[in-house]
C-alpha cells in the first residue's frame, strides 16, 4: 500500500513538472502587457534618479503619436533610449496610423508613427517617411500539406471562408481550418489589414498566442494560420506567397521582407516634417531608432530592422 | 467538541492571572473576528468592484442587446457586443459535462461507499483525490494534444477544437467533486436503514439504490450542483480545447465560453471592449452566485431531513 502511494506521489510530481511548462507558456502572453507597465514605471524613476554614467546630457521632450501596432517597438525604443538620454522624455500616444500622420502634418507631434506606407497625398502634405522596421507575417500550414504556394487573393478567400477545401487551391481533398489570433492582437490586425479581410474572417480557432497558433497548425493536417516572421520555426511550413497570379512565389524570410518582394508585410514608418528640422531631442531619438543598437530591439519585438 | 463546564479549571487560580487570562481571551477573540472579517471583506470588495465596473458597458450597449445579442465583434469598426453565444455555450457545455460526468461519478460513489472491498476502494479513492489535484492547465494541455486530434479524426472535421472536446474535458474535471461529495453523503446514511432493508429480504443492490441513495439524495444533489459550479467557472482548460470562436454553440463547432471570452481578450482590450469584458465577468459572477444559493438551499434541506 505504502509503495503504491509513493508511486502515485511520484506521478503527481511528474504532472507537476508538466504543469510548470504549460503555465509559463500561457503566462508569457500576459507578460507582455505587464512588462510594458513596468517599463513605463521604471522610465519615470530613472528620469529622476540617473545622472552621470554613460549618458548624454541632452534634455527635452519628444512626442510621438500614431500606430497602435508599433506599441511594442516604441516601448522597447523608449526604454533603451532613456538609458542613454536620461533627461529626454519620450511620449507615445497610440492613436492609430491615420491620426499619427495627421498630427505630424499639423506639427502637433515631433514624430508621427505609421504602420503603413504613406500615401502620395500625405507625402505631398509636407512629410518625409523613414522606414525603421518591417513587419512580415508568415502564412503557415501543416507539414503534411502538399500546397507550397498561394496568391494573396487565395489567402484572402481562405480567410473569409470562400475557399473551404485544399483541393480548390491544388492540394489534397481536405477541409481547411483557418486558425488565427484573438481580437485585438497586433498580428491579427496586420494580417486582416494586409489581406483586406477586416471583420470578415471566418476562423476555426482563435488562440491567444503565436505559440498556440503554431502548435495548433502543426497538429492539424488541414490547418492554415498566420504568425509573425520572428516566431517561425520548422514545426510548420511557411508558404511561398505570390502578390498576384503573374508574380513569382516568394518565400517569407528576413531578406524578402526587407527588399519588399514578400507581399504580406508592412513597414513601420517614422513620419517627420520635410520643411522643418527636428528638435535636438527628437533628432537624437530619430537617430537612435535607426542605429545599430536599436536593431536588437526590433528583433526582440518580432519585426525586421530596416538597417 | 465538548464544552468545558463553567467553573472547571478556575478553581485555585489567583485573581491576577485570572484577569490576564480574560484579557488574553478577549484579545484572541478580536483576532479571530478580524481573520473572519478578511474573507467577508474580500467577497464584498470583489462583488462591489464587479458591479461598479460591469454596469457602465451594459448601460451603453443596452441590457437586451448585451444579453441577447447573437454577434460578438468587439474590435470591428462598428463593434457588436452580444454575449448570448457565450451564455448558451457555458450553459450547454456545463450541462453536457454534467450529463456525462454525473452517471459515472454517482455510480463510482455508490461502488466506493457500499460495494467495493476496502483495498480496491482505497486505490480508487486515492486516484480520485489525485484527479482533483491535477491543475486545469494540464487537462487543457492533454486535451489539446490528444483529445482534439482524436475528435478531428473521429468526426472527419477540419479542426477538432469543439464544444464536444470542452464537454469531455469538463466532465473529467467535475468527476472528483461529484464522487467525493456523493460518497460522503452515502457514507453518512445510518447503518440501521440498510440493515433493516437487508433483514426484510431485499438484495444488496436493492438496498443501495432503494434505501441508501434516497436517504442521501440531498447530498448527491449538492454534489451535482458543486460540479456545475466547477464546470461553469473553468477557464484555462476549455480555452485550450474549445477553439474560442464566438459562434452560437453547436456540438462540433468551435465555441467560446463566458470565462474564455473574458480571458482571451483581456490582454489587448481597451475602452468599451474592456468594460464589456467586465460585464461578462459580472454575468458569470451572477451565475455562480445563483448556483451557490441553490447549493446552500440543498445542504440546508439535507440537514433538516
Amino acid at each position: 500500500m505504502k509503495k503504491s502511494v509513493s508511486l502515485l506521489l511520484a506521478a503527481v510530481l511528474c504532472t507537476g513538472l508538466f504543469a510548470g511548462c504549460a503555465g509559463t507558456e500561457t503566462a508569457s502572453s500576459t507578460a507582455g502587457a505587464s512588462s510594458q507597465e513596468a517599463a513605463s514605471q521604471t522610465e519615470e524613476s530613472r528620469a529622476e534618479a540617473s545622472e552621470g554614467g554613460e549618458t548624454v546630457d541632452l534634455s527635452g521632450t519628444v512626442s510621438t503619436n500614431g500606430s497602435t501596432s508599433m506599441e511594442e517597438v516604441m516601448m522597447g525604443l523608449t526604454e533603451y533610449f532613456k538609458e542613454k538620454y536620461p533627461n529626454i522624455t519620450v511620449t507615445y500616444d497610440p492613436t492609430g496610423s491615420g491620426t499619427g500622420i495627421q498630427q505630424a502634418t499639423a506639427g502637433s507631434c515631433d514624430i508621427g508613427l505609421s504602420s503603413r506606407a504613406l500615401k502620395q497625398e500625405e507625402l505631398d502634405g509636407g512629410l518625409t517617411e523613414t522606414v525603421v522596421a518591417k513587419d512580415g507575417i508568415a502564412i503557415v500550414v501543416n507539414k503534411e500539406n502538399t500546397v507550397a504556394e498561394l496568391t494573396v487573393e487565395q489567402i484572402t478567400k481562405i480567410a473569409t471562408g470562400e475557399i473551404a477545401n485544399w483541393s480548390e487551391v491544388g492540394g489534397p481533398d481536405m477541409e481547411i481550418a483557418f486558425i488565427g489570433r484573438e481580437a485585438g492582437s497586433g498580428t491579427r490586425g496586420a494580417f486582416e489589414e494586409l489581406t483586406g479581410t477586416e471583420d470578415a474572417c471566418s476562423y476555426a480557432q482563435e488562440l491567444t498566442s503565436t505559440g498556440a497558433v503554431r502548435t495548433a497548425v502543426s497538429t492539424t493536417p488541414g490547418a492554415i494560420g498566420y504568425i509573425s516572421l520572428s516566431s517561425l520555426d520548422d514545426s510548420v511550413t511557411a508558404l511561398k506567397v505570390k502578390a498576384d497570379d503573374a508574380s513569382p512565389a516568394v518565400e517569407c524570410t528576413e531578406e524578402t521582407v526587407l527588399d519588399g518582394s514578400y507581399a504580406i508585410q508592412r513597414p513601420f514608418v517614422f513620419a517627420t516634417k520635410s520643411d522643418a528640422a527636428l528638435s535636438e531631442a527628437a533628432q537624437a531619438f530619430y537617430d537612435f531608432a535607426l542605429s545599430e543598437e536599436a536593431a536588437e530591439i526590433y528583433t526582440e519585438a518580432g519585426v525586421v530592422p530596416a538597417n | 467538541m465538548k464544552r468545558i463546564p463553567k467553573g472547571e479549571g478556575q478553581t485555585g487560580i489567583a485573581p491576577k492571572t485570572k484577569s490576564i487570562r480574560a484579557a488574553f481571551e478577549k484579545g484572541m477573540n478580536v483576532l479571530f473576528f478580524l481573520c473572519g472579517a478578511v474573507a467577508v471583506l474580500f467577497v464584498l470588495f470583489i462583488s462591489v468592484y464587479l458591479i461598479v465596473s460591469g454596469i457602465p458597458a451594459i448601460r451603453e450597449i443596452g441590457l437586451a442587446d448585451f444579453l441577447f445579442g447573437q454577434v460578438w465583434k468587439s474590435t470591428a469598426k462598428e463593434p457588436q457586443f452580444g454575449i448570448l453565444p457565450f451564455i448558451l455555450t457555458s450553459v450547454y457545455g456545463t450541462a453536457g459535462a454534467i450529463v456525462v460526468g454525473v452517471p459515472i461519478g454517482f455510480l463510482t460513489a455508490v461502488y466506493l461507499s457500499k460495494a467495493a472491498s476496502p483495498k480496491i476502494a482505497a486505490v480508487i479513492r486515492t486516484a480520485v483525490e489525485l484527479l482533483s489535484g491535477i491543475p486545469s492547465v494540464v487537462y487543457g494541455l492533454i486535451g489539446m494534444t490528444i483529445l482534439v486530434p482524436a475528435i478531428r479524426t473521429a468526426f472527419g472535421l477540419s479542426s477538432g477544437a469543439t464544444l464536444l472536446a470542452a464537454i469531455v474535458v469538463l466532465a473529467i474535471m467535475v468527476l472528483p467533486y461529484i464522487i467525493s461529495v456523493s460518497e460522503t453523503a452515502l457514507c453518512a446514511v445510518p447503518k440501521e436503514y440498510e440493515e433493516g432493508s437487508l433483514a426484510l429480504g431485499a438484495t444488496e443492490m436493492e438496498t443501495y439504490f432503494r434505501v441508501s441513495v434516497p436517504a442521501a439524495s440531498s447530498g448527491i444533489a449538492a454534489a451535482v450542483v458543486l460540479g456545475v459550479g466547477r464546470a461553469i467557472g473553468e477557464a484555462m482548460a476549455v480555452m485550450m480545447v474549445a477553439g474560442n470562436v464566438a459562434n452560437m454553440p453547436s456540438l462540433l463547432e468551435s465555441v467560446r465560453f463566458l470565462t474564455t471570452a473574458v480571458a482571451s481578450e483581456m490582454s489587448y482590450s481597451a475602452g468599451l471592449q474592456r468594460q464589456a469584458l467586465f460585464s461578462i465577468a459580472l454575468v458569470l459572477f451572477l451565475f455562480i452566485m445563483m448556483i451557490n444559493a441553490v447549493l446552500a438551499i440543498l445542504l440546508k434541506k439535507g440537514k433538516k431531513s
